[in-house]
């Protein structure tokens, strides 16, 4: 689970034909930045909206002007839709309902043959690039290919965080002063052409100077520098996302977009100088034949987006329609309270939908929560020797407080195979004739019995489990790299109190409250930031579980909270624990603290937790084409947890993959209802939350958290090639922070097709339980929250809590709704997971 | 057949045969496959290594098939077995099989699935050919396989740019290599008036006297092979294409060009070192070969960036190192280093992926600080010079292009000149008329017959560098490759009185493949395809039984052990005489440039980007 940057953008890109005569340097590359890919260095992978520069238009309209500009493919193709007609995941009916809201009931007829028969003009040329292949029309000049691979290199070598044994000199300064100060004072040069190596070393130049030179006409500046970075989106994403936060590097460095367009504009210089010799060439726009289409205008209708609007809205809708129909069908089963025997909270990510079904069903008696994955306490975090602060709350919170680890650091294993002197003259000569030996053995044990070792990612290896936290401040309030170590009681009750209203654990508290955090655990993945709770950054969720248990165990809290309202009875305790959703282990925090009585509790409700891990481990295996799902229960479990240390299994887990849903309301909405593990889940009563206030916050954090995963989801599905990161299997890590193909290819942004390739491509159906008058003026009230749900980046439903009736989001109107599917009850679910790897339908269990 | 060797080649033969019936989308099949074949492989030369050693391992060669005999030639195919072998065996034979349990996880779901395991058995099969290889011939056709089948792990994501320009350049150096091998079985036939066996080379007497007749050849010789070895194992100025081979799937860059392909030019060496231990001036420029690239290629190792190529050019340090213990005699201490060397970049390789998680995890908890370098304590002005220089990679790469590719772009396209029925006219022509001067020799004048084997290799060359440059007509490009080859024959058809029978063996693969391709061409055409040799079409996305049909036509053309043109080629070889170096020269070249021709064609042709398929396919710079 993860969240997103929220971007403000200046101004909105014009799309008439004049408004870049004037060449506005600022304007264009504040634009670039906004458009060009957002992902962060590795380590904070963060998923987010693909399209995120497109989201203050509708959905729809995105789609065909991003596909139209930049060459994406931005949804299914014509044929795969119809193959998902045939199979019946596009139902007759709701294709039939979709052409009449969108196309009027009269045309019908025409528009279902049209889709299911017709023939759609496809495959124009994207604008992007045009401009700029004149360069190979007029002059026969392979630009790319001259300038990549040094522009790839030298920046590469510039923000690299650790990999080279001889790392660049002069990495202190920035980037183009590094550069000029080495081409200055060397023997050599980066460039061929004299004169381009004078104007570098003069530093006289100006991005306008540059491109008059190389472009000519101004009013072509702006489409040339976006056709420009955009032969490279993956390395000018980069370089953009590190000059927006440049904290994002452990190893800090200073280059600004500007900078790297301008020696991009130096080396393109002379590789025109090296082709065509000094004055004997001229810019491109007095060459070229004809005007290339305006990167910017306007991108008028056509019939195939309208098609691809209908499909992709009937695809949704009959898999909406069905979980819809389950809900509404659902018995509503109110538990005695008295007979409550633990609670227990999770992240509201869709990974832990099928382990609280689980949960509950070895002990019906228990109840779950769901909430995203920080608890609602924010803070940065330095484990022992650690040197650096690791941010343990959504990306775009900014905390003001320090939690330290204090005590016997874990130690750290060393593993001589990343050793730099493997690399060296004399040292490869004298470890490749021991050390070499030795990896044979290694790889040879590693592949038949896999292990983990000191280069895997581990979610149990992120906090000490031993070693104590600085949860509390003391009265002085210590500062420490300007954050405040710890909380103190009024903020520290603020946040229990927070958490507990938001979900509705107001009152009857079970005796032990388990607070579940989740990470993940993988090896050989450059991705493993990924495959963490995004609502921690990235990071696995355990110290954040830890840090509320303590809050809410504090004596002085309780007694604040018990002023506000909150009774918790002495005899309840709260326990922390981290969920590896890789490995499907759950391991628990401080238990020693327990009173005797509670750890005879606990050991039974750990041993019910461990069975339904193994049942989720089950559920999970069905996924995976090599495991048999119906083997006995230890071994298969075992079988999971080993992909998280094999060095050759590409999927640990499936992490995200096939997400569609986000319901927020009370357990027993869903409670019977098996979702596939599509759903994220925030539980949320509408009944200690009258206004919306809670609900404010859940929504401004469920829409870009949940709806980001979803689409960075969707865009990596529909378009791998160019919108995710292909497959993973040739990837070569780069500087630490990225990976490319190859040694000289562009960086590869979104997710490797092992990530999406079960997910189908539906927006987020987000699912609320209140008044629908009270959503609809909740969702208003905050503008970024608002522009999500109206311009159908995600999709809203309300449900009724007393009439149970049903209202969705349509052009900025609730309308009701009533689903059709019929649901099936699911006698043995058991036998459909053995027996089954697609996407299951909705079952009432 | 005598013994067991010829068994080590033929389970991955049999292995690789099976692997191409197996379906598509049955992975299981496929790896079960592989596995058996390299575990079977495995146990029985583990069982045999044991055995022979334990019997006094003494080096022993064998005659196995005789593929072609005249009076005055033989064409055999001989294996050997020794300790070099033994350890090149055992190692490859350990790490394929790794890779193939490695890789039948690793690939699952992958579109190339049965693509990747068919291409890892071919590369094995490959692989032993060569390793047991008893003579410099039987050696050649696994180098062949090996080239090939290289070229297809690199070019594995065919669908996208980069694979596949790093594949054809990777293959074009290779064929550099290729030429050395060529010359130098053309040069031992006339030093040993034989297809010598790498064990006669080991009689000091036989070897001493045929070199005090002929130093010259002798020296030329072992410059050839020592050109082949470096160009295989990356050893300047070659040394550039081994970071770029790093295209294809982890698991097959590991095995492939961290360990096992880029250390058969070592194997060469190892395997011809009775030759030329006795050759000084040979011995001290192989040491001074890689010694300067051990020093270059640390250099430029030291400022890479990306996992993937510093491994790449820390191996290629390493193999300069076990060139100086080759020059220096130390051929045991050579062969475990090659085996370390080989089993550390494979496992580095394996597990480039985690150096992420294990250095961030690093760099977290140790406080910054620039790590101080010995090059820090140059003066400023030298150390960025060297930096830069490094991270250009002294211009190796563009070197290739300067010196080598652009002059010969440059020539081929002062032929422009040359349209297609031009040049079917200028064909006929020119080709009747050699065939009635061949008719007719007793009719000229002894210059005359000097001067015309000369005139028509010479002819053929200028027709394939045509081809190699030819941007727009494919048929053209194709049908000049053909016309080459005729030349070729007809050239050497005048050097010796020798039967037909020789050219029809050479020319009839040749024609037959020939054949098939043009009309492969033909069919995409009247498919309504446009064609051109000037970008990637990417075909196989469309058509990947036409490409398959068409890449076996160009195996055939190009002289791969699949036709009898193969012993033809080395047959025409014979009949140049040890004077004419000229000649050798230029059929040697036209050859290579012939091989670089057809797979130009077969990769604009049939890889790259597909034209059709603008938003499936990944940018060009990905």
């Amino acid at each position: 689970m993860s969240t997103t940057v929220s971007f403000v953008p200046l101004a909105t890109l014009p799309e008439q034909e004049s408004a870049y005569a004037q060449f506005n340097e600022d304007l264009t590359l504040h634009e670039l930045s906004h458009y060009l890919p957002a992902q962060a260095p590795l380590k904070d992978f963060i998923h987010h909206n693909t399209l995120h520069a497109f989201q203050q238009k509708k959905f729809f309209d995105a789609l065909r002007i991003a596909s139209t500009k930049f060459g994406y493919k931005v949804s299914l193709s014509i044929e795969e839709y119809r193959e998902y007609f045939k199979e019946g995941r596009i139902n007759e009916k709701c294709l039939e309902e979709t052409i009449a809201r969108r196309k009027g009931k009269h045309l019908i007829g025409i528009w279902k043959e049209k889709l299911l028969n017709g023939n759609f003009q496809t495959g124009a040329l994207p604008r992007i690039g045009m401009l700029r292949a004149n360069w190979k029309k007029c002059y026969q000049v392979d630009m790319d290919s001259m300038v990549h691979p040094t522009l790839f290199r030298l920046v590469c070598s510039y923000l690299d965080q650790g990999i080279s044994s001889w790392q660049f000199p002069l990495q202190d300064r920035n980037f183009l002063n590094s550069l000029r100060e080495m081409e200055k004072n060397s023997f050599t040069s980066f460039f061929k052409s004299k004169r381009v190596s004078k104007l570098f070393v003069e530093n006289r130049l100006e991005l306008t100077d540059l491109l008059s030179m190389l472009v000519g006409d101004e009013k072509y500046f702006s489409q040339y520098l976006f056709d420009q970075q955009f032969a490279h989106q993956g390395w000018s994403g980069m370089v953009a996302t590190i000059e927006t936060q440049p904290q994002t590097l452990i190893d800090s460095r200073k280059i600004t977009l500007k900078d790297f367009i301008l020696f991009e504009l130096l080396l393109e210089l002379d590789a025109m100088d090296r082709h065509h010799g000094v004055g004997k060439w001229r810019p491109l726009s007095s060459v070229m034949k004809e005007a290339p289409t305006d990167l910017f205008s306007a991108v008028p209708p056509t019939e195939y987006f309208d098609a691809v609007t209908i499909f992709q809205e009937s695809l949704e809708w009959s898999y909406y329609d069905e979980v819809l129909a389950g809900l509404v069908m659902q018995q509503r089963r109110q538990r005695p309270k008295h007979m409550k025997s633990f609670q227990a909270m999770f992240c509201i990510d869709d990974r832990e939908c099928s382990l609280r079904r689980y949960l509950e069903h070895e002990d019906p008696h228990c109840e779950t929560f769901g909430t995203p994955g920080f608890f609602g306490v924010e803070f940065y975090f330095k484990p022992i020797d650690g040197q650096h602060l690791t941010k343990l709350c959504p990306a775009p919170v900014n905390p003001k407080y320090l939690i330290k680890e204090i005590g016997q650091g874990a130690k750290r294993e060393v593993d001589p195979h990343f050793s730099k002197h493997t690399h060296s003259i004399y040292g490869g000569w004298l470890i490749s004739q021991t050390l070499g030996f030795w990896s044979a053995l290694k790889l040879f044990v590693n592949i038949l019995r896999p292990t983990g070792s000191p280069a895997s990612a581990s979610s149990f290896k992120h906090m000490n489990k031993d070693a104590s936290l600085t949860i509390e401040a003391d009265e002085k309030l210590i500062q420490e790299d300007g954050l405040q170590v710890g909380f103190s009681l009024q903020e520290m009750t603020d946040r229990v109190e927070g958490l507990l209203k938001s979900i509705g654990m107001v009152k009857d508290f079970a005796p032990l409250v388990y607070v579940v955090g989740h990470g993940a655990s993988s090896v050989n993945n450059p991705h493993y930031a990924a495959y963490d709770c995004g609502a921690c950054s990235g990071r696995a969720g355990s110290v954040n579980s830890r840090v509320i248990c303590f809050m809410a165990n504090h004596r002085g809290v309780r007694n604040m909270l018990a002023d506000r309202g909150i009774h918790i009875p002495d005899t309840t305790h709260f326990v922390g624990a981290i969920h590896d959703t890789t490995r499907d282990d759950v391991d628990y925090f401080d238990v020693q603290a327990l009173s005797p009585e509670l750890a005879t509790m606990h050991k039974k409700y750990a041993a019910a937790m461990n069975r339904a891990l193994d049942r989720n481990a089950k559920e999970r295996s069905r996924r995976f084409e090599y495991v048999d799902s119906s083997r006995p229960m230890d071994r298969l479990h075992q079988e999971v947890r080993n992909r998280s240390v094999s060095l050759f299994e590409p999927r640990p887990e499936l992490n995200h993959a096939t997400n569609a849903l986000c319901i927020v309301g009370r357990r027993n909405l869903t409670e019977h209802l098996f979702l596939d593990r599509r759903s994220f889940l925030n539980s949320f009563d509408y009944q200690i939350d009258p206004e919306g206030k809670y609900l404010l916050n859940i929504l401004k954090a469920a829409a870009p958290v949940c709806g980001g995963i979803n689409l960075e989801y969707y865009f990596s599905r529909v378009d791998n090639q160019k919108l995710g990161a292909g497959s993973k299997l040739p990837h070569n890590v780069m500087g630490l922070f990225g990976v490319a193909n190859g040694i000289d290819g562009d960086l590869r942004p979104g997710l490797p097709s092992q990530m999406i390739e079960v997910h189908d491509p539906v927006r987020l159906l987000i699912i609320v339980e209140h008044y629908p008058d009270v959503v609809m003026k909740t969702i208003q009230s905050n503008d970024a929250t608002w522009e999500w749900f109206r311009n159908e980046w995600v999709n809203l439903v309300t449900i009724h809590p007393e009439t149970h009736e049903l209202f969705v989001l349509r052009n900025e109107e609730l309308v009701t709704y009533e689903p059709t599917s019929k649901v099936h009850y699911a006698e043995n679910i058991e036998r459909v997971i053995e027996t089954r790897m697609d996407n299951l339908p909705v079952y009432s269990i | 057949m005598n013994t067991i060797l010829p068994v080590f080649i033929l389970i991955p033969l049999l292995g690789f045969v099976t692997s191409l019936f197996v379906q598509r989308k049955a992975e299981t099949a496929m790896s079960r496959v592989a596995f058996v074949t390299l575990a079977t492989h495995f146990t029985l030369l583990l069982g045999y290594s044991v055995w022979w050693i334990w019997n006094g391992h003494v080096p022993f060669d064998e005659k196995d098939l005789i593929i072609y005999k005249s009076e005055a030639y033989e064409f055999f195919i001989d294996l050997c077995f020794d300790k070099i072998n033994m350890v090149y065996m055992l190692t490859g034979s350990f790490l394929v099989m790794l890779v193939t349990i490695y890789s039948r996880y690793y690939l699952h779901r992958e579109s190339g699935y049965k693509r990747f395991f068919n291409t890892l058995l071919f590369f094995y099969s490959g692989y032993t050919i060569a390793i047991l290889a008893g003579n410099l011939e039987t050696l050649f056709i696994g180098w062949e396989i090996l080239g090939i089948s290289s070229f297809l792990l690199i070019a594995f994501y065919r669908d996208r740019y980069l694979p596949v320009k790093n594949a054809v350049k990777v293959f074009s150096i290779y064929r550099i290599g290729d030429v050395g091998l060529i010359l130098a079985m053309w040069l031992s036939h006339h030093l040993f008036h034989e297809n010598i066996t790498f064990f006669k080379l080991n009689n000091y007497e036989l070897v001493h006297e045929h070199l005090q007749t002929h130093s010259l050849t002798g020296v030329l010789l072992s410059l050839m092979i020592l050109l082949t070895a470096a160009a295989k194992s990356a050893q300047l100025p070659f040394s550039t294409w081994l970071p770029r081979a790093m295209e294809g799937p982890t698991p097959s860059s590991a095995i492939f060009y961290g360990s096992l392909s880029v250390h058969l030019g070592v194997f060469l060496l190892l395997r011809t070192s009775p030759f030329w231990e006795h050759q000084t001036s040979v011995r001290v420029l192989i040491g001074l070969l890689g010694l300067v690239t051990a020093i270059i290629t640390t250099s430029i190792a030291r400022v890479q960036s990306s996992v993937k190529s510093q491994i790449a050019y820390s191996s290629a340090a390493q193999i300069g190192i076990i060139f100086i213990e080759i020059s220096l005699g130390w051929l045991d201490m050579a062969l475990i280093h090659f085996a370390g060397n080989a089993f550390l970049r494979t496992y580095q390789l394996l597990v480039s992926p985690s150096v992420v998680t294990y250095l961030i995890r690093e760099q977290f908890y140790s406080p910054i600080l620039r790590k101080k370098t010995f090059e820090d304590l140059l003066p400023k002005r030298v150390s960025h010079t060297l930096y830069m220089l490094s991270l250009k990679e002294w211009n190796l790469d563009n070197a290739m292009y300067r010196y080598l590719w652009n002059p010969l772009k440059l020539a081929g396209k002062k032929l422009d000149f040359m349209t297609p029925k031009r040049s079917v006219i200028f064909f006929i022509i020119t080709f009747i008329s050699g065939f009635l001067l061949l008719m007719n020799e007793s009719l000229m004048s002894e210059g005359l017959h000097h001067f015309l084997p000369f005139l028509f290799s010479t002819i053929g060359l200028i027709l394939v560098l045509k081809s190699f440059t030819e941007r727009k007509n494919v048929k053209l490009a194709w049908m000049l490759v053909i016309m080459n080859h005729c030349f070729t024959a007809l050239a050497i058809s005048f050097n010796e009185h020798y039967t037909m029978s020789h050219n029809v063996l050479y020319l009839s693969g040749i024609l037959l493949c020939g054949g098939i391709g043009y009309l492969t061409i033909r069919r995409l055409r009247l498919k309504g395809n446009n064609i051109d040799l000037d970008r990637f079409h990417g075909f196989s996305f469309e058509y990947p039984l036409l490409a398959f049909i068409f890449i076996l036509a160009c195996l055939g053309v190009s002289g791969f052990p699949i036709t009898p043109t193969f012993v033809g080629e080395d047959l025409i070889f014979s009949h140049i005489h040890e004077t004419q170096a000229g000649l050798a020269l230029f059929t040697a070249l036209s050859f290579i440039l012939d091989g670089l021709a057809i797979i130009r064609i077969y990769a604009r042709i049939f890889m790259g980007p597909h034209v059709k398929s603008i938003y499936d396919m990944g940018y060009r710079s990905s």
